[in-house]
């Protein structure tokens, strides 16, 4: 039986009748993509104030008492974790994946609804596991975000007992929720696109978020087997990662299991998983650019390129984490080049993103100054990488504070950033309502300056030899006497930046009851889910029929046309267009004189 | 774009369909939604095996003990002759052959054979659940009379029931979850919740199962054989 694509089908909608089937049990993917955001924001805060924690300890050591060695660990651990994947990962997949997913590919909902609504709760009860570890004996885990055994179940590790039994159950729970989710999102871009809408006329958005679900996909069950066989060791006695250990005097019932076999489970996820929160970063980003830049992207089809690229690069890197675990110099080669390799993708989508800024048209509004801030921290954090991306270079300055400022620049801040970006982009389509300019662009430059004060003097103490993961420093021979100043700069720094995201609450809060009411375009944008009947859109999306559309999403100062952009669904026989598709360089209309 | 995904035409051979298929709008693969989503998972699912038994031959590596000799400890003995590995062999059968009745319960799918395709699919889970059943009485026989535990056994390295238990016991939760899924497909295909909406389910729970077979083999040759 020849099968119909569904937009040419007559689709019969189910409509939500009650509050509750509307906006709890919900199969609607923009309220779904709420509920993730909100649960991702929320526990994202708990992670931030386990950092504002660490940071007094560590910028004002025996003057406040508010944690110990042992919760002093803990807070590094479910920080980590909590950012890295509940945060960042559900934020940008869940999140900013079920909001446009559907709207930018003209679609009514993603393809398996109920599966997508499922999602959400699964994630919901990971985290609440995962909460959960706060509240029982021996608390959270203190092993480190990447959990390395042997250590993780050992005596002296805080929470080897219940703490880490939990954190694996949230992980393993969590890896469910996504891929209810991710193959949805994939199905979705794959097979439920409008009429007209080819793969290389998605916007950039779809392509980093579609990319990126990929990844997650075929990289979460490296960390699945990872957390079960690590169960197995911990609630069972095997010894899959655990060596003969003796702790105080006594040989443990380990024996003969490799704690390097987690290490390479472990990063084979843990890799990838830095693109899954960088590309969609990637994505949003070139659409926020280029719409307030009111340019075309620089290079589309480059940067659609440079996405799947550094995505395949992405699982053949991950061992550069385990230089020091000791390896055959060979290896140690091989992946140092591939990571060095990864960094001329990158580089060319950091080239395009400045060259879609030159000469343009740029409206500055707070998402742009988010996304150029973005172009900054990126950058800082790209280039630390390429010295630790070098084993030679990587070997001294391992576990120092050189690594958390490089992957904090890399892939807390700059992912951030953009998240913000995308936030305040976002939110007139998303509430109906505007934001408060002054509030935001004050957010920013708290943000921005802050985080700097914090990460830029962290590269110094790397350099100087201090130590990550150290409760306190003390009295050390080698370190420089300067260094409790700078622990203690930047913990103000820390507390202000902390202090000020009030600033995005109170403007989210606030713009809510009371913002002005939203143009349904107010960018000017040419992607479909500005161009839906209502704002917001409700259920289904279109009303009676489902967008057609004629160009790429970069129609933006088309010479000839009635306005600075075009939306993707004008026909060409209304307007010019400059698509890549019907690019001809020699008569390059967009170099005509304005 | 493509013209064969607008028009219905046959889609073009190799590279060009290839080019023609990602070149489209609506949709890149001409399949519906669920054999998509299926096979994604499939590969995502592949994924985790994989990682299993590299996990499995890196512990096998790194133990200290020697590694108990498989074709003993799964022997039968039949009239005072053990013969090595007879249940997996039976077992293994048993799965090969729901394969073919999955095969066959696709083909009658196609055909509209409502009756036919209800019943190789009952006659696949009905293979399914032997297989799980022989599975528990392998089980059984370890732990009970052999003495075998997750964390140590008589034989040698403690990791060789450890990881008996977890990948074996993982894939038989996927034969388990594939029989439930083969039924509840069967229950629907019979009330008539498929007549309009066309046959595809069977194929798509089709290669769920031929998978779940395929993964058997790889356990087979890797654990029981190596």
């Amino acid at each position: 039986m020849a099968y119909v694509p569904l937009a040419d089908q007559e689709l019969e909608l189910h409509h939500p009748h009650s509050w509750v089937t509307k906006y709890v049990w919900s199969q609607d993917h923009k309220v779904i993509a709420i509920q993730y955001g909100g649960t991702a924001i929320a526990v994202g805060l708990v992670a931030l104030v386990l950092s504002l924690l660490m940071r007094m300890q560590l910028g004002f050591p025996e003057t406040f008492d508010l944690i110990d060695p042992n919760s002093y660990y803990q807070s590094v651990t479910m920080h980590g974790m909590i950012m890295v994947i509940y945060l960042l990962t559900a934020l940008f997949l869940g999140g900013f994946g079920n909001y446009l997913i559907p709207l930018m590919c003209g679609a009514r909902d993603m393809v398996f609804p109920f599966m997508n609504m499922l999602s959400y709760w699964v994630y919901l009860v990971s985290v609440i596991i995962l909460m959960a570890s706060f509240f029982v004996g021996g608390g959270p885990t203190g092993a480190g975000w990447t959990l390395y055994p042997p250590q993780t179940s050992l005596a002296g590790t805080p929470g080897h007992d219940m703490g880490i039994v939990l954190m694996l159950i949230s992980l393993a729970v969590f890896i469910v929720a996504f891929t209810m989710g991710g193959l949805n999102y994939v199905v979705t871009v794959l097979q439920y696109r409008c009429r007209g809408l080819t793969m290389m006329r998605l916007p950039l958005s779809i392509w980093g978020i579609f990319v990126a679900t990929v990844l997650g996909l075929f990289a979460f069950p490296a960390l699945l087997v990872a957390a079960i066989m690590m169960l197995f060791d911990t609630l069972l006695g095997t010894s899959f990662f655990m060596p003969a250990v003796i702790e105080s005097g006594t040989a443990l019932d380990y024996e003969g299991g490799s704690p390097i076999l987690f290490q390479h489970l472990f990063w084979f996820f843990g890799h990838p998983e830095v693109y899954i929160v960088a590309l969609p970063a990637f994505g949003l980003v070139s659409d926020v650019l280029s719409t307030h830049a009111r340019k075309n992207i620089f290079g589309y089809r480059m940067m659609v390129w440079a996405i799947i690229v550094i995505g395949l690069l992405s699982f053949i890197v991950w061992a550069h984490h385990m230089y020091v675990s000791g390896m055959h110099p060979y290896f140690g080669f091989f992946f140092a080049t591939t990571t060095l390799i990864i960094a001329v993708p990158t580089a060319l989508k950091v080239y395009n993103w400045v060259l879609t800024l030159w000469e343009g048209d740029l409206r500055m509004n707070a998402p742009m100054y988010f996304a150029i801030g973005f172009i900054f921290t990126f950058i800082h954090g790209g280039l630390t990488g390429l010295f630790l991306g070098n084993v030679v270079i990587d070997l001294p300055l391992s576990d120092t504070y050189f690594v958390v400022a490089h992957f904090h620049m890399v892939m807390g801040v700059s992912p951030v950033l953009v998240l913000f970006a995308a936030l305040y982009h976002w939110f007139p389509k998303m509430s109906g309502r505007m934001y408060h300019e002054g509030m935001a662009k004050l957010h920013f430059w708290c943000t921005f300056l802050g985080t700097y004060a914090i990460y830029l003097p962290m590269h110094y103490l790397g350099i100087h030899g201090v130590p990550r993961r150290y409760y306190a420093l003390g009295t050390t021979e080698f370190m420089v006497p300067a260094t409790q100043d700078a622990n203690t700069a930047i913990t103000i720094a820390a507390l202000f930046v902390g202090a000020s995201q009030l600033l995005f609450f109170i403007n989210i809060f606030w713009s809510l009851r009371s913002g002005k009411k939203a143009d349904p375009n107010p960018w000017g944008a040419n992607t479909l889910e500005w161009q839906t009947p209502e704002t917001p859109p409700i259920h289904g999306n279109w009303g009676d029929k489902l967008p057609t559309v004629y160009r790429w999403a970069y129609d933006y100062s088309v010479p000839g046309a009635h306005e600075d952009f075009i939306p993707q669904n004008t026909p060409e026989s209304e307007e010019p267009t400059v698509d890549a598709e019907h690019f001809d360089p020699d008569h390059d209309t967009s170099k005509a004189d304005l | 774009m493509s013209e064969a995904a607008a028009t219905g035409a046959a889609p073009a051979e190799g590279m060009t369909g290839l080019v023609d298929d990602w070149a489209a709008d609506k949709q890149t693969y001409h399949v519906p939604w669920g054999k998509a989503m299926m096979w994604i998972f499939l590969v995502s699912d592949t994924f985790i095996f994989t990682c299993f038994l590299t996990g499995y031959l890196n512990v096998r590596m790194t133990t200290t003990d020697p590694w108990p000799p498989q074709s003993e400890i799964f022997a039968l003995s039949f009239g005072g002759a053990p013969i090595p590995l007879i249940l997996i062999a039976i077992m293994t059968f048993v799965l090969i052959t729901s394969s073919g009745t999955m095969a066959l319960a696709v083909n009658y799918g196609y055909r509209r054979d409502k009756f036919k395709t209800v019943v190789f699919i009952c006659l696949t889970a009905l293979f399914g659940a032997t297989f799980v059943g022989m599975q528990a009485f392998e089980w059984t026989k370890l732990i009970v009379d052999e003495g075998v535990r997750p964390w140590g056994n008589p034989f040698g390295a403690a990791q060789f029931g450890s990881v008996f238990f977890m990948v074996t016991g993982f894939h038989g939760l996927h034969v388990s979850a594939g029989v439930i899924y083969l039924l509840w497909v069967a229950r629907r295909i019979w009330v008539g919740y498929y007549d309009k909406k066309g046959y595809e389910i069977v194929e798509i729970a089709g290669l769920y199962w031929h998978f779940v077979d395929l993964v058997w083999v790889f356990i087979f040759a890797f654990f029981y054989l190596l």
